[in-house]
């Protein structure tokens, strides 16, 4: 099938799903995270798009921004790439308060310690959004075991953005970004294949 | 005053000295640069897999290394540059995760530099130098005026190749 005339398909009806999806899953996780901080977290509106590779880096707000990237496949029902970045101040912000002074606040770099705690918010948060998106479809989806990098935004998206580069030379991306009024800045991202995305709109009535 | 041309993933383009060229964020892509010392003309791949005649949905060949250093020779050739007097030098290919599920892309990056060498030497231009492999991202800029690649990389000094 040829891939990319099958995506450009997708009119706005369906982005408006796709953004409600994005809305419902990032909403959890970010009840998820506002728990674990004990504060307000603010979750922007989702956006659904249908991007060139080219455009990726803009998208996420510059390829050089070094961010905590926490990536896992997505397999079941839905396969694909689910994806939890967090500007790097927030991630050290984040580990800080979940380490409660163990471990060095100050460090430049993250240690062993440091990286298995983002490891385990980027699963519970992902775990949260992937859960929200199973139970409003009825589909099922199965996470692998999380991956982190603390890098330049542009090489950790290069990654999601390679397995998309198999299939066509466009990829689908449902982004929710969340702040809260100091510390935290984040994104969830979601990028389904195509069969996945014609899943989720039958199970969901659109198809 | 002289100009940086920014080239995107799965793109490339063309400049010429004292202009510079650069990518930003290379992850496991690779970037290829190119230049002809004489005409000082110079180019940028940033190519996201090895090899387009394995993938069918390809109209993209900016994405690959093989089509898109064909791509650019042209580009570069149609703007003035001597073929045979082309050089080349190699950043990128990282392997930024631990583990990748799918086996079609297990060690994508290093296979990206590997079809770089091989193509740059079936097309015989000279690989004078790499940056390549690893586990992290890396910033590049070229400037076709001297052919120094510059690297730039998260906690690491700059340095140039």
């Amino acid at each position: 099938m040829d891939n990319n005339s099958a995506f450009d398909a997708i009119d706005s009806n369906y982005l408006d799903v796709l953004r409600e999806i994005g809305n419902i899953g990032a909403g959890n996780a970010t009840t998820a995270l506002a728990q674990m901080l004990q504060r307000k977290v603010d979750m922007k509106v989702p956006q659904a798009a249908l991007l060139e590779f080219k455009e990726l880096g803009e998208a996420i707000g510059g390829e050089e921004t070094i961010m905590a990237g926490v990536y896992m496949v997505v397999e079941g029902d839905i396969n694909g790439s689910m994806m939890f970045l967090l500007e790097k101040e927030s991630s050290r912000h984040l580990v800080n308060h979940m380490l409660g002074g163990f471990g060095d606040p100050n460090a430049e770099e993250f240690g062993e310690m440091e990286i298995s705690v983002l490891k385990e918010i980027g699963n519970i948060m992902t775990g949260a959004y992937l859960n929200s998106l199973s139970d409003l479809t009825g589909l099922k989806i199965f996470p692998s075991v999380p991956e982190i990098a603390v890098d330049m935004a542009g090489a950790i998206l290069s990654v999601p953005a390679i397995e998309f580069g198999v299939l066509g030379d466009k990829i689908l991306m449902i982004q929710t970004r969340f702040t809260d009024d100091i510390q935290i800045d984040g994104f969830f991202i979601l990028v389904p294949d195509l069969d996945s995305y014609h899943r989720i709109m039958e199970s969901l009535g659109m198809a | 005053m002289s100009n940086i041309i920014k080239v995107g993933m799965a793109d490339l383009n063309i400049c010429k000295a004292p202009d510079g060229i650069t990518t930003l964020g290379l992850g496991s892509c690779v970037g290829v640069a190119l230049r002809d010392p004489v005409t000082k003309i110079g180019g940028l791949l940033h190519a996201m897999l090895p090899d387009s005649t394995v993938i069918k949905n390809n109209t993209c060949v900016e994405k690959f290394v093989d089509s898109g250093l064909d791509e650019l020779v042209k580009r570069m050739v149609r703007a003035g540059a001597n073929r045979s007097r082309l050089e080349a030098k190699l950043a990128g290919g990282a392997q930024m995760f631990a583990f990748q599920r799918n086996s079609d892309l297990v060690k994508v990056g290093e296979r990206n530099a590997e079809a770089a060498r091989k193509k740059l030497k079936a097309m015989h231009i000279k690989l004078l130098s790499e940056d390549t492999g690893l586990n992290y991202g890396r910033t590049v800029i070229y400037y076709p005026e001297t052919g120094k690649y510059v690297i730039k990389a998260v906690g690491k000094p700059e340095k140039s190749i």
